[in-house]
Parts: C-alpha cells; sequence; structure tokens
C-alpha cells in the first residue's frame, strides 16, 4: 500500500547512533556547547588527577613568600601564609566538584523517584510528597541550607545533605509533572492492556522517557549546588581551613581586595565561575539534544 | 463574477529556512479569486494550503518569504507593500479567522475589548461609540445577550462562541475578503453547520469574497464556488465544485474525492484504483453468539475534583458539589463477529463507556458480561492479571501518542506478548511480530524503526499490530483515524474490516463520524449527554433516522454537489 | 466582594506552609546532634549554666510538649535571647531587617527595570545582537558567585578607581543616621531634609545593591524572553496582527501582559535566591542587616539568633509569596474569576 512503502522515509539512524549523531550536530552549530564539554574534561581531570599534576603542596605555607603577585613559578600568586595559589585552586577541584556531585546524585535518586510516583499514583502519595516539597519550597533555600548546617553541625557531609535537600522540590516537581502528564498517555494506557502491573509501566514505560529531561535538569542543578556549597563555606559553614576549597579561599581574600591584592580571591572565584558556567552551558546544550522544544 | 479579480496570485513561491537550507513550501502557484466568489483550497496536512493564505495576508513566520511571484488585491501589490501598509489592510480590508478559537482570543483581554481595539484601529468607531458598535457586531454574529458577553473572557465562553467571536472580530470592519483557515476543525458537527451557515450568510449579506482552506474536500464542496486542489505545494487542480466531484481530472483530486467518506459508497469505494486488490472482499458472517453484555451503566465523576478543603469551606454555591454524570444508564450488546458504533459529539460519554468496557476504569454502577463472566465486578487496578485481559484490547485515538517513543515498532508489538502471550523465546516472538507487521501491511523492515521515523499512517498500522496480537475477542477502536489524513484513514479503514473477517474479532467502534460509522459498522448507537438516543442497524439510523438528534447529525454532515 | 474572597482564600492557602515552616525550624533545634541545651548556651557555659538553659528552653519535657512551648513562645514573639550580643533575638533582628530590606528591594527594583525591558527587546528582535546580549548575559549572569561580583566591584569601584566609598556599613562614620521613622535611610534622611546623608546613604548603598541587582539580573531576563517568545508565537497574537493591530498594541496589550503572568511567577524563586544572597553579599560589605547577624551568630555558635533568623526569613518570603499570587490574581482574570 502505497503510504507505506520503505522508500518514502529516508532511513534514519536508530537508537544511541542517531543520539550521538544529533548530539555532534549540534555541538557543532553551537561551538559553545563543544567549549562547555572541554571545560568539563578540563574540570574532570583536575577533580581526579589534581593532587599528582599541581606543582607545589597545596598546604605548605612559607612565610618568606607571602603575599606575592603571579609570578612564572607561582602562576596565581601566594596568599598570607605563602602557599601556592594555582596548586590551590587545581586541588580544591576535588572537594567543590565532589560535594556538588554528590548532593546531586542522591537528589536525582532521591526526588525523582518522589516525584515519579507523585505523579503516577496521585491521591495521598501525591499530597504527601508535594506538602513536603512545598514546605522545603517556603524557605529561602540558601536560608534553609544555613539552618540545616547549623543544626546538623559544622561537616561537609552535611553541606551535601543540606545542597540535597534544599534541591530536592525542584527534582520532585519536574519529575513529578513529567510523569502527570504519560500518566495517561495512549502509550501507558497500552502497556495496562498488555498486562503490565502499575510499577512495571512506572519504570519501564514512564521513567526511560523522563530521564533526558532529569539529566538536563541535574546539569543544570549542578552548577546552583557548586555555588550553594561555595556560599555556605564562604560565611564559614562545612569546609574549614586550612582545606583548599574555593568559596573558602574567597573568603580569605576578601580581606585582602580593600588593600589591592586582588589574586588571592580572584582566582578561586575564577575557578568557581568557570565552573559553574561549564554546568550552565552543558545543561543548555544537553537540553538541545535532548529536548529541542523546550529551547529558550 | 466581474472581470476585475479582487485578488490575483500569480506565480507564487514561499520558501522557509530551515537548519537543513531552504524549502519550498509551495511552488508557482496561480489563482484569482471575483469579488462575491467564495473559493475552496483543499489540500492534507503539508500541502501548503495555509501558507499561501499566510502570504496573501503576508503573515508568514520568520523563516518564511515569498521567494518569486506576486500578490494582488484589488490593485495593491502585496509583495511590494510597506508593513504599515499592510496593517492598514489588514483587518479593514482582508481578515482571517483561524482553527482553535479559544487559542485565537487573547485569554485576559475581555471579548468586547478585543473587538474595540480592531474598531478603533481602523477608525470604524470612536472611543465613544465603540461599546454599541461592539455589542451590534456581537448581535450580528448571533451572541445571545451580547451586552453581558461584551465583558467575558474566552475561557467563560464555549469553543463555537469563541469561534463567533473570532469572525466578529474580522468582520468588524466590514473587509471585502475573508480568509477562513480550517476554521472549524475540532468542532462538533452540529457547531460545524451552525458555523459555516454563519459565515456564508454574513459574507453573502456584505458581498464579500471568501477563501475556505480544508482539508475536508466535501466540506468545501458544499460551501465554495469553486475549488482549487493543493498537493505537496504545488496546485494541482482548479474547477467549480459541482465539477471537482462529477469528473475529478486530476489523479490525486481522485484519489482524494474517493477517500471522503459520504452517503450511499462502501469502504472499497473509499480506495483507488491502483490499490483495489481485485480480490473479493470477505463477506460479513452472521452476527453469533452474544459477547458482551452491557446493562445500565453508570459513571458518576466527583465535583471539584482535587479540590481542598479550603475551597470546599469558601465555595459560595453548593449547586457545584453535586457529581458529574458522564454515562447514564446504558445498556447494549455486541455479539461475536460484529462491530457496534457508538456515535456522538463531544462530551456525550463515549470515550468514558469505552474505558469502562476496556475495564481501564471503574463503573459506578451497572454490569459488563464479556465472555459470559462479570468482568464489570473485577475492578480496574486488578484487571491486568487478569485471564480476560488479553481478550479485550484496543486502538487508540493519536497514533503517535499510543506509542512509547523510546520503544522501536517491534517492541511495541511484542509487548503485550511479552506480558500476557504464550509464545517464549526472543526469535519466536520476533517471528510472530514479522507475522503481525505483514498481517497489518507494514514493511518488516520498518520494525527497527522508533515512533518519529514512521509516517501517521505507519504508526496506526502499529497500533493496530499491537492490538491484534493476542487474538483478543474485542477490540475497542477510538477514534482510530481522527488524526490521519483522508487517505490514510481509506486504507487504514479498509484494513480493520479485512483484519476482522480474517481474524474473526469483534469491533466496539467509537467515532463522531457517522459516514464512517455506517461503512464499518452493522449496529450504530446514537449518544447524547451520557444516553442512548437512538439504536438500530447502521442503514436504518441512516437512512430513516428517528430521533430528533440523530436527524439534526445527519443534516449537518456536508452535503457535497454530487 | 470576589476580590477580597479570593484574597482571603489566598491568605488561608498559606497557613499550610506557616505551619510547615515552624514544624521544621522547630525539628531543626531538637535534631542537633549531641546535647541541645550545650549548644543553645554556647561554647563557653558551664554545666550549671546548661542545666539552667534546659530547664529554660523545657528541654526536660517530652517532645510535645517541647512544641506546645516553642509555639507558644512564638506566639509571643518570642524567640529567645542572643548570647552574643544578650538582647532578645526578636529585638535584633527588627532592628537590623530594615537595612536589609532596603538593599534587596533597591537591588531588586533596579533590576527588574533593566532586565525586563532587556528580555522583551530580546524576543521581540528575535537574534538581533540585543538578543544574543540577553542570553550571554542570562547565562554568565546565573553563574556568578554573588560574593565574588560583590568583591569585584568592590577592587575595582573603590580600590582602582576610588569611586566609591569603603566597603563598611550603611553610612560612613562621618555621618550619624538619620532619625528613624521607616528604618530605610534613603527614606528617613529625604524626610528630615538631610540631603548630605541621603548622597551619603546612596553611595554606600550602590555596590551591594549593584550586586544583588546583577545577581537577579540573568533570571528575570530569562524568564521574560522565554515567555514573551512563546507569548508572541500563540495563537492570538496572529489574531491580533491579522486584524491590522499596531506593532505597539500588539506587543505591549496583547503579548506583554500575558507574558508578565510566568514573570511574576518566577518572582517567587528570585525573592528565595535573594534573601539568601543577601547573606552573603551583607558579609562583603560589612552590612549591618539580618543576614550578616546571622554569620556572626554562626561563627560564635549562637544558635538562637540562627535559628530566629531561619523562621524569620520564612516567613518574610511566604509574604512575598502571598503578594505575588495576589497580584497574579489581578492579572489574570482567570485565576481572579475561577479561583
Amino acid at each position: 500500500m502505497s503510504e507505506t512503502s520503505v522508500d518514502t522515509i529516508p532511513r534514519h539512524a536508530t537508537g544511541l547512533a542517531a543520539t550521538l549523531q544529533h548530539a555532534r550536530y549540534v555541538i557543532g552549530e553551537n561551538p559553545v556547547t563543544g567549549l562547555s564539554v572541554s571545560l568539563f574534561a578540563l574540570l574532570l581531570i583536575a577533580a581526579l588527577f589534581g593532587p599528582w599534576l599541581v606543582p607545589y603542596d597545596p598546604l605548605a605555607s612559607d612565610t618568606n613568600l607571602a603575599l606575592h603577585t603571579p609570578t612564572p613559578q607561582h602562576w596565581f600568586g601566594t596568599d598570607q601564609l605563602g602557599r601556592d595559589i594555582f596548586s590551590r585552586v587545581v586541588v580544591a577541584t576535588r572537594l567543590d566538584m565532589g560535594i556538588a556531585i554528590a548532593s546531586v546524585a542522591a537528589v536525582f535518586i532521591i526526588g525523582g523517584f518522589a516525584g515519579l510516583i507523585a505523579g503516577y499514583f496521585g491521591g495521598w502519595t501525591d499530597r504527601i510528597i508535594s506538602r513536603l516539597a512545598d514546605t522545603i519550597m517556603a524557605f529561602p533555600l540558601f536560608v534553609l541550607a544555613m539552618g540545616i548546617v547549623a543544626a546538623l553541625g559544622n561537616t561537609v557531609t552535611n553541606i551535601v545533605i543540606a545542597t540535597a535537600i534544599i534541591n530536592f522540590p525542584l527534582y520532585a516537581r519536574v519529575a513529578r509533572t513529567e510523569t502527570n502528564v504519560r500518566r495517561d498517555a495512549g502509550f501507558v494506557q497500552a502497556a495496562r492492556l498488555t498486562g503490565n502491573s502499575e510499577m512495571r509501566i512506572l519504570l519501564t514505560q514512564i521513567a526511560p522517557n523522563l530521564l533526558p529531561i532529569m539529566i538536563v535538569q541535574m546539569s543544570l542543578t549542578m552548577g546552583y549546588a557548586i555555588l550553594n556549597a561555595a556560599g555556605l563555606s564562604f560565611i564559614g559553614l562545612g569546609v574549614r581551613p586550612p582545606t583548599p576549597e574555593w568559596g573558602i579561599m574567597v573568603a580569605e581574600g576578601s580581606g585582602f581586595i580593600v588593600s589591592g591584592e586582588w589574586w588571592i580571591a580572584l582566582f578561586p572565584g575564577l575557578a568557581l565561575m568557570l565552573a559553574v558556567f561549564c554546568f550552565n552551558l552543558l545543561g543548555d546544550g544537553l537540553r538541545d539534544i535532548f529536548d529541542p522544544q523546550r529551547r529558550t | 463574477m466581474t472581470h476585475h479579480p479582487l485578488l490575483t496570485v500569480s506565480d507564487l513561491t514561499i520558501e522557509f529556512a530551515t537548519r537543513r537550507g531552504p524549502v519550498r513550501a509551495v511552488e508557482k502557484i496561480d489563482l484569482t479569486l471575483g469579488k462575491g466568489e467564495t473559493l475552496g483550497i483543499v489540500g492534507e496536512s503539508g500541502s501548503g494550503k495555509s501558507v499561501t493564505s499566510y502570504a496573501v495576508m503576508r503573515l508568514l513566520d520568520r523563516a518564511g518569504r515569498i521567494a518569486q511571484g506576486h500578490i494582488s488585491f484589488s490593485g495593491i501589490s502585496i509583495d511590494q507593500a510597506s508593513e504599515a501598509q499592510m496593517q492598514d489592510l489588514r483587518g479593514r480590508e482582508i481578515s482571517m479567522i483561524f482553527q482553535n478559537p479559544r487559542a485565537a482570543l487573547n485569554p485576559i483581554r475581555k471579548v468586547g475589548h478585543q473587538i474595540e481595539d480592531v474598531l478603533l484601529r481602523h477608525v470604524q468607531a470612536t472611543h465613544a461609540n465603540a461599546k454599541q458598535k461592539a455589542i451590534d457586531i456581537l448581535t450580528q454574529v448571533r451572541i445571545a445577550r451580547p451586552e453581558e458577553r461584551y465583558h467575558a473572557y474566552p475561557f467563560q465562553l464555549s469553543g463555537g462562541m469563541c469561534q463567533r467571536i473570532v469572525i466578529a472580530l474580522a468582520l468588524a470592519c466590514q473587509p471585502q475578503l475573508l480568509i477562513a483557515d480550517e476554521p472549524t476543525t475540532g468542532l462538533d458537527v452540529t457547531t460545524q453547520k451552525a458555523m459555516m451557515d454563519l459565515i456564508v450568510e454574513l459574507t453573502r449579506e456584505r458581498h464579500m469574497s471568501t477563501i475556505l482552506i480544508t482539508h475536508d474536500l466535501g466540506l468545501a464542496a458544499t460551501y465554495c464556488d469553486r475549488i482549487i486542489v493543493m498537493e505537496k505545494g504545488t496546485l494541482v487542480e482548479q474547477a467549480s465544485a459541482a465539477a471537482i466531484f462529477k469528473s475529478p481530472g486530476h489523479a490525486y483530486t481522485k484519489k482524494l474525492m474517493r477517500a471522503t467518506p459520504r452517503s450511499g459508497i462502501g469502504l472499497r469505494d473509499l480506495l483507488p484504483d491502483d490499490l483495489q486488490t481485485g480480490a473479493q472482499p470477505v463477506p460479513r458472517k452472521p452476527p453469533g453468539v452474544v459477547l458482551l453484555d452491557v446493562e445500565n451503566l453508570v459513571k458518576d465523576y466527583p465535583p471539584t475534583h482535587g479540590a481542598s478543603l479550603m475551597s470546599r469551606l469558601l465555595r459560595q454555591d453548593a449547586g457545584a458539589d453535586k457529581p458529574f454524570r458522564a454515562v447514564d444508564g446504558l445498556s447494549f450488546q455486541i455479539k461475536a463477529g460484529e462491530s457496534l458504533g457508538l456515535v456522538g459529539e463531544s462530551g456525550c460519554g463515549k470515550s468514558t463507556t469505552s474505558m469502562m468496557v476496556m475495564r481501564l476504569l471503574d463503573p459506578t454502577s451497572g454490569r459488563i458480561t464479556f465472555l459470559g463472566q462479570d468482568t464489570g465486578a473485577i475492578p480496574a487496578a486488578h484487571f491486568a492479571r487478569s485471564p480476560f485481559r488479553s481478550r479485550i484490547q484496543m486502538v487508540f485515538q493519536d497514533p503517535t501518542d499510543s506509542l512509547n517513543p523510546r520503544f522501536t515498532a517491534e517492541r511495541s508489538i511484542a509487548d503485550p506478548i511479552y506480558r500476557l502471550g504464550s509464545i517464549k523465546g526472543s526469535d519466536a516472538i520476533r517471528h510472530r511480530c514479522e507475522e503481525l507487521a505483514t498481517l497489518v501491511g507494514l514493511p518488516v523492515a520498518l520494525l527497527d524503526r522508533f515512533p518519529h521515523q514512521l509516517s501517521g499512517g505507519q504508526k496506526a498500522r502499529v497500533g493496530i499490530a499491537r492490538a491484534i496480537a493476542l487474538d483478543p475477542a474485542l477490540v475497542i477502536l477510538d477514534e482510530p483515524t481522527a488524526a490521519l489524513d483522508v487517505s490514510v484513514q481509506a486504507v487504514v479503514l479498509n484494513l480493520l474490516e479485512e483484519l476482522k473477517a480474517r481474524l474473526g474479532m469483534s469491533y466496539l467502534f467509537v467515532s463522531h463520524d457517522l459516514h464512517v460509522v455506517r461503512m464499518l459498522c452493522e449496529r450504530v448507537i446514537v449518544m447524547r449527554a451520557g444516553r442512548i438516543v437512538e439504536q438500530g442497524s447502521a442503514e436504518t439510523i441512516i437512512e430513516a433516522p428517528q430521533a430528533d438528534y440523530t436527524r439534526e447529525l445527519i443534516a449537518a454532515l456536508p452535503h457535497p454537489p454530487v | 466582594m470576589n476580590l477580597i474572597l479570593q484574597i482571603a482564600k489566598r491568605i488561608l492557602s498559606a497557613i499550610p506552609s506557616l505551619i510547615g515552616v515552624v514544624i521544621v525550624t522547630f525539628l531543626l533545634t531538637r535534631v542537633l546532634p549531641g546535647d541541645t541545651a550545650a549548644y543553645f548556651a554556647g561554647p563557653a557555659a558551664t554545666p550549671t549554666a546548661i542545666e539552667e538553659v534546659r530547664k529554660k528552653l523545657g528541654l526536660d519535657k517530652p517532645l510535645g510538649a517541647q512544641f506546645v512551648a516553642y509555639v507558644e513562645a512564638l506566639a509571643h514573639g518570642d524567640l529567645g535571647n542572643s548570647l552574643t550580643t544578650g538582647q532578645p533575638v526578636t529585638q535584633d533582628l527588627a532592628a537590623r531587617l530594615p537595612a536589609s530590606a532596603e538593599l534587596t528591594l533597591i537591588g531588586l527594583i533596579a533590576s527588574m527595570l533593566i532586565s525586563i525591558p532587556l528580555g522583551i527587546l530580546a524576543a521581540v528582535k528575535q537574534g538581533s545582537l540585543i538578543d544574543h546580549a540577553c542570553r550571554l548575559i542570562a547565562t554568565a549572569g546565573v553563574s556568578l558567585p554573588v560574593f565574588f561580583t560583590g568583591l569585584l566591584l568592590v577592587y575595582v569601584f573603590y580600590y582602582l578607581l576610588g569611586w566609591a566609598p569603603a566597603p563598611l556599613g550603611r553610612l560612613d562614620v562621618f555621618y550619624s543616621p538619620p532619625p528613624t521613622v521607616t528604618g530605610f535611610y534613603l527614606i528617613d534622611s529625604l524626610l528630615a531634609g538631610d540631603l548630605e546623608t541621603f548622597r551619603a546613604t546612596a553611595a554606600q548603598l550602590a555596590l551591594p545593591a549593584i550586586t544583588l541587582g546583577l545577581f537577579a539580573l540573568a533570571p528575570i531576563a530569562r524568564i521574560t524572553r522565554a515567555s514573551m517568545l512563546s507569548v508572541l508565537a500563540a495563537d492570538f497574537i496572529r489574531t491580533a496582527r491579522a486584524s491590522g493591530l499596531s506593532a505597539r498594541t500588539v506587543i505591549i496589550t496583547y503579548a506583554f501582559r500575558n507574558a508578565m503572568l510566568p514573570v511574576v511567577t518566577t518572582l517567587g524563586m528570585v525573592f528565595s535566591f535573594l534573601l539568601g544572597a543577601n547573606v552573603l553579599v551583607e558579609k562583603v560589605f560589612a552590612w549591618p542587616g539580618a543576614g550578616s547577624y546571622a554569620v556572626e551568630a554562626l561563627i560564635a555558635s549562637d544558635y538562637a539568633p540562627v535559628q530566629g533568623f531561619v523562621l524569620a526569613m520564612a516567613v518574610l518570603y511566604i509574604l512575598l509569596n502571598l503578594l505575588i499570587d495576589v497580584a497574579y490574581g489581578f492579572i489574570d482574570p482567570r485565576v481572579r474569576l475561577e479561583g
């Protein structure tokens, strides 16, 4: 029959190959996405191998070298204790990224699942989960994170927990809405007719369709998680000196800005900014790849 | 007709800039429109019919441009005119009404003010008399209580009423040309008829010219003087409305014409000659034993779904707390090998009924007996594990929405076999999928594709293959062709008929289209507001309807000059 | 009448959030690892002092009774005493909130004045230079750590250019604060007719307000642009254009009013970010607001002010959201008339 002849539609690559092809196309069209991918690779290398790559011990102080401007020996200069800022910035990558990745991974699983069941089953499940999300959202999020870390104790683990908690509503809501629009979609109804149990439909039919948008969400909130963790350490929560961490290094450098020693705060601040920028661009790029309709 | 046409389009080519370079949506179109003439532009999706009309209004998207050709409207070169000139023309000389009337109105502005905006813009009213003029126009488009409706927002009005407002907007400044772009698509047939009659009457009264853009050849032939048929951006035929049905010239027009459901023809007549296989149609067998028996089925929906305690406390009108009865005491039977059509306009309860029979929704009361078992007693939530599950299957309305975007065609078809079938082993299942694909006319090579790589007709075939994978006794067809172009609809309807005869299934066919139901079904039930208005054999209901409502429905169907 | 009912409904709907906030802040104080009483008594407390605090806070009673006592105290506006200042927390916060509010509001207003027109222009002239600029600002802006922007501004405008005063609070030490009427120095100095103090206040306020404004710029510009774009693509805009309405009417009366709806909703989220960013900015500029009060208390392990601050911010945020909801109802008849 005429409209179904194989030739009428060009042969497309399928599955993974198609996604890769599309990804290459998006990156080709938007070099900024390509840039963010390279930045991400750089961050990854610094996080994984940082301690072996740096020229100096990030903790070794030498008062003779204190407050030196950037030189060929010390690319980013030295701080008030004579520590090499370049080494400290690179080594700090692991901690900052670690906090962000751990908290985002935790909230991806917990928040995503909560949103999934809330959106699918509705009723009381939905009411309880939505109420929980609303209550968290009723706080200014950074302020709540401050309160949580202050209450639970001033440790890095608690920064991870606090960051995960304040991101919970975002994940739960996205997953809930996306599940809700699919709950009665034709293909879900069809799966019910073919004897799939509700839980099975949720996990095999709906969850995979949520993955792209959740991955975009993850990338976008990674930046926010990094900012949040750095902000907490900037005000003296979580990470403690002398541990190298971007937020705390900016805080240490802040006292020297008024006297003109700009490099102490600038380089860790730039590192922080680049990392967040990278994840935001990556998120936008991923959105273009997975979900072209939602482009802004 | 005068010798000076109102609108002349010559050699018009429209291009769209896309990621893969420019694409021609319309190629070298010539057309003319006389004063007072009604022209129909007919074509299936992607034919370029709407784009042509947008070019006449110079309302193409950012990406689109007139690459070549001229448009001249009463002596003015539209393609050369400045944007300011165009703004003066739009609404005052040429105006337009659209599909989906509710979306066509500003949701947060009173409809009266929206009409005033147009009147004031074209200096057809002063601030002092704008309100009175707007109310006059509302009266002309037959809106009851126009003074009150003047203050209404679009969300407070029905779809038909919104379309009247859009017509009022378009006619407010007495333009010479009205372009109607699928003005009744998505509206019920009775509303469609009321709307088309109104447009024709108002434009005749004002000696206006009209362009009606539609996918429905029957509708165009009923209301237009002359018809242009477009296919893939080119004009394939133009003729008077009467001539098109009598002696279509172009092969595409023939195919389109034949595929249009109308009275007095059979399913086979819908197909073009090259698809007529020559084989005799499998004769319908006399219906067997009772397969499905529905008695006194009722479905209530609770009031204000999910309303919080707070809003209930603050609710002023206690009357709204009554439950809404979607299905109200429905009884019918389907015998083995029989097709029953369930017809009605939107909101009549036909879909709710099919969902209950399907056991995806629990009835409030009533019995559903299927294969001698009281299946209505098994809660919908547990029906997935019932042995009856595989015996009732469904083909859904929207072929795109009903396929999981992340499953290949094969995976979609195989899903019921994995869960409920007796076939085990991946080779055997693959073999069965190929067999089913062949049965529904889907090339086996397409089984590895994802839904977005398939055409609408191919997706419909995948949906049908999935529904018949377990050899069900009853298949519910929920408007299975509503989202398809007519030529594809013709093919799919014939496929359904053939499968039924070959596999000995029964159908419950839910549709709003009486012509289609008549061709596919032996018996028909006409529903309105949750109740049965009339039931009987398909022929009797169409030829000699008893109920007033059925007569109204039949009268509302377009009657092209034959 | 209907409008009053709608507003009453909104106010009622904020109650569950308030209850949630009170429960969470209560729980936060009780899940403290170790001895809560010791924590509240501060690091330097003696065992008898700790016992005293335990009695005073009712920590020896069952959790239910503790909650009742907590709510009772809240009802009387009692948030406990600060160990650092020795004053009731309520009093301290009340004294410092105007400083934070002045800063946040000026920052927000300045950023809205820039970002909303920018977003509209970017959407109307899609693909133009201004559109690209808007998108760059939107992406780069959300990547800026607010404390880092603040420090950069201090370095450039104070250290290098010398245009701004030292980042040390609301008013230079040579000036005395204007007599308190509203608590906003800008307004109070004008009321007192003291232009010199007004100028000095504005000078101190400029950098921190710009810092906060830059922070809020990105999300507002982004959502304005996105929602304008989607509204401009809507069917009713096509109808308006097909009716020959002028570009001005189409963009302002038809598109902009519809596009404002998502923008107003997003303002809630922006407030959430701003109230958090406020804490960081106050620390950078030694601004004597509620945020720096909480940070000082945090460092001194003085818990009552932190808890009071979190609660106060949450209540403030709920009230702001309420305001936004009511404003939304004014713009959108669908909400106003149907509820």
